[in-house]
């Protein structure tokens, strides 16, 4: 965890200097906030990884010495195979042509996005075979 | 070295509630199972194939392109029609093919395996990530459906000209909402390859154990967090003044229209090497395994592709030295500092070929295409970073020249990727005898399109236009690019053909490279959550010491004896020094 967390905060802090750097120096307006945002995203996770990481064991693939045996266990539950992507991207898809053609696409677009959201939640509940 | 073998690693959870015995590997197939996995090998593919019928379909737009400047009056395709052309082949080859080809296709495959992962961290949004990018291309490319043809104002889309008084018309706004699917699939890639490669390594898989492929990802993953969802909002921020009656790119309402170049740029910059580190990193990996070597100064290599990523995002308006409202210095001086780890990386790769036993595959031939290919794209960049050079050269085709340069290196790249993983993605290798032929097509017409082109653009030919002045040198040049452009063809149509006769000909083993990263070490194709075992990680090229344990690596970051670890060829090459001078003495 401790490289992952000096990663984000080591760029954390080059986009805040070089935002000071560029704001005070072309008071440009645009790139200045960009590049703050941009230090945020960094630092915001980075300190957060940098708070639990001095918060916990070394995880086995933090240790350079680990053995594969440490690794076993569970990482995560998820259902094996999910028609709800599928299902959520064409609903994307008419949300989008409903940008361009006409306000009517929102129904099957909206209405492709809600029963994802039921069924994927539905689904996750039920976990089930990777 | 018996001990290397050992459990199972961690498996996702299995949780039998309710249909036991019901094996998902007999589950569903054929279409069925193409749109319900969550498999990341199998989104992967799906990418994978996608990109390429988009890398094809972008060509053919090229070879229209080029077809038409074959003369100076060309009347293959009319003037709306040729601007609907380079705007879509700009438009298919970076969104639609680089990227995705990269990040979804062979990252999305390989990553998990090269780290001992038994699937991406999101399953569910992986595959989403997949329906967003097919169905924001297929929204992209409906333009030419539409009456008023597809999207005409440049990749670019520069405000005031993409407005709606300037391209009225649903190509735009297909383009627009295409863009948004597609971005939206890049930032769910770019959040599940970080959670990955951070939370999903096999134990002894340290950070500074990675593959360079993956660093190069991981990189190129954070990279599209901080600049994606910048585009996104442009290009919210563009509909609305397109459709809702909002001025904040136009003039007359109080907006600027540079503020778009800025918001295009932040996003448009790092996307650059967002499609370059990939490739980079593929490239380091065949050029590592090709000369049977550990990859030449792995933590120069790491901190280089840090900094170049670090650097992208303060480099933007390099693009905009033209509009006379940016910070000329601050960003010349950070474009020339890019040319640095740049710098770094090609002399790794040559430090990682020096005194290797190179076999000249394919896989290996496309990497070193490429690295001679981006070294003249990287060395025109260098140009075009300096203000003085840029006013000249601005929008002519020494630009066009440059960053076809850098993207057909990168094609090189992908095409020897796609040697290198094919056999493990599919179990099969493709034939090496077609492979040299498509190669030599490839790299020969890459240059011979591309170096006319830098001449045309410092005799002041601008991009983007359809008909030019009657002169017998432009003609002359124009032609040879024309020429080039129809040998890159070829090496396409060689690839497809190579598919089709390689098809489940060549079964290649587990290895069949004697190659050094994890994903070496199952089988071809690997199976459902990607390993039966794994050997002990203690090292950045696990499986080369597994199988060669009389050459095991140096470990890297073993920690607690306090010793500084130098590459073993470091060494080597410091000994031959030694031994060099020995004989002169």
């Amino acid at each position: 965890m401790r490289v992952e967390a000096k990663l984000l905060l080591g760029l954390g802090a080059f986009f805040g200097v070089m935002a000071v750097v560029y704001w005070n120096w072309g008071h440009e307006n645009a790139g200045g906030v960009m590049m703050f945002a941009g230090m945020l995203l960094c630092l915001v996770p980075g300190s957060y990884y940098y708070w639990w990481s001095r918060r916990m064991k070394a995880r086995p693939e933090d240790d350079p010495n680990a053995t594969q045996g440490e690794g076993a266990g569970v990482v995560g539950s998820f259902p094996g195979s999910s028609i709800f992507p599928f299902t959520l991207g064409m609903g994307a898809f008419f949300v989008v042509l409903a940008l361009v053609f006409g306000i009517w696409f929102l129904v099957p677009g909206l209405g492709l996005a809600a029963w994802a959201l039921l069924g994927a939640t539905a689904e996750g509940r039920r976990g089930g075979h990777v | 070295m018996v001990d290397l073998i050992t459990p199972p690693p961690a498996i996702i959870d299995v949780d039998h509630d309710g249909d036991e015995g019901h094996d998902e590997h007999h589950g569903a197939t054929g279409i069925l199972k193409w749109m319900t996995s969550t498999d990341h090998k199998v989104i992967g593919l799906s990418y994978t194939v996608t990109s390429v019928v988009m890398l094809i379909i972008g060509g053919l737009f090229a070879e229209i392109i080029r077809a038409q400047l074959a003369s100076p009056n060309g009347t293959l395709v009319s003037l709306a029609q040729y601007n609907e052309l380079f705007t879509m082949h700009g438009s298919v080859m970076i969104y639609l093919f680089a990227g995705p080809f990269a990040f979804g296709g062979l990252a999305n495959i390989i990553v998990p395996i090269q780290i001992g992962a038994p699937d991406m961290a999101f399953p569910r949004l992986n595959a989403l990530s997949y329906w967003l990018y097919l169905m924001g291309s297929i929204t992209m490319l409906m333009g030419f459906f539409t009456a008023g043809g597809a999207a005409n104002f440049g990749w670019v889309a520069y405000a005031p000209l993409s407005n709606s008084i300037n391209t009225p018309g649903a190509g735009a706004d297909l383009w627009i909402g295409g863009l948004l699917l597609t971005g939206f699939s890049a930032i769910f890639t770019g959040v599940n390859l970080t959670a990955t490669i951070f939370y999903l390594r096999a134990p002894g898989m340290t950070m500074f154990r990675m593959p360079i492929f993956t660093w190069n990802m991981l990189v190129t993953a954070i990279l599209i967090l901080l600049a994606f969802p910048v585009l996104t909002a442009g290009l919210i921020m563009l509909y609305c003044d397109r459709h809702f009656g909002t001025h904040i790119f136009s003039v007359a309402g109080g907006g600027v229209p540079v503020l778009w170049q800025h918001i295009f740029w932040f996003w448009g910059h790092p996307e650059v090497y967002i499609l370059a580190l990939p490739f980079f990193g593929m490239a380091t990996e065949i050029i590592a395994v090709f000369s049977k070597k550990p990859v030449f100064g792995y933590k120069s290599m790491v901190f280089a592709t840090l900094s170049i990523g670090a650097l992208s995002l303060g480099v933007w308006a390099h693009h905009m030295f033209t509009t006379g409202v940016v910070l000329l210095p601050f960003f010349s001086f950070m474009s020339l500092m890019i040319a640095v780890p740049t710098g770094i990386k090609i002399f790794n790769w040559i430090g990682t070929m020096w005194r290797g036993e190179l076999w000249f595959s394919t896989a290996m031939l496309m990497a070193l295409g490429f690295l001679f290919t981006f070294l003249i794209g990287g060395l025109t960049g260098i140009y075009l970073a300096s203000p003085p050079l840029d006013f000249f050269t601005h929008d002519t085709y020494f630009v066009v020249a440059h960053f076809h340069s850098i993207v057909m290196a990168l094609v090189l790249a992908g095409m020897g990727g796609l040697y290198f993983w094919g056999p493990k993605i599919t179990g099969y290798l493709l034939n090496e005898k077609f492979g040299r032929i498509q190669f030599w097509f490839l790299f020969i017409g890459t240059q011979v399109f591309t170096f006319p082109q830098y001449i045309l653009g410092l005799d002041g030919m601008p991009r983007r236009i359809a008909m030019y002045p009657h002169s017998p040198q432009w003609k002359t040049l124009n032609d040879w690019s024309t020429f080039g452009a129809i040998l890159v063809g070829i090496s396409m149509i060689v690839f497809v053909v190579n598919v089709g006769y390689s098809w489940k000909k060549y079964p290649c083993g587990d290895n069949p490279w004697d190659a050094q990263t994890l994903e070496w070490f199952t089988t071809s194709p690997p199976p459902h959550h990607n390993f039966y075992r794994l050997p002990q990680i203690r090292s950045e090229r696990p499986t080369w010491d597994y199988n060669h344990p009389e050459h095991r690596s140096l470990a890297h970051g073993t920690g607690g004896t306090g010793t500084h670890h130098e590459p073993p060829l470091a060494n080597a090459i410091v000994g031959a020094l030694e031994h060099d001078q020995d004989h002169d003495a």
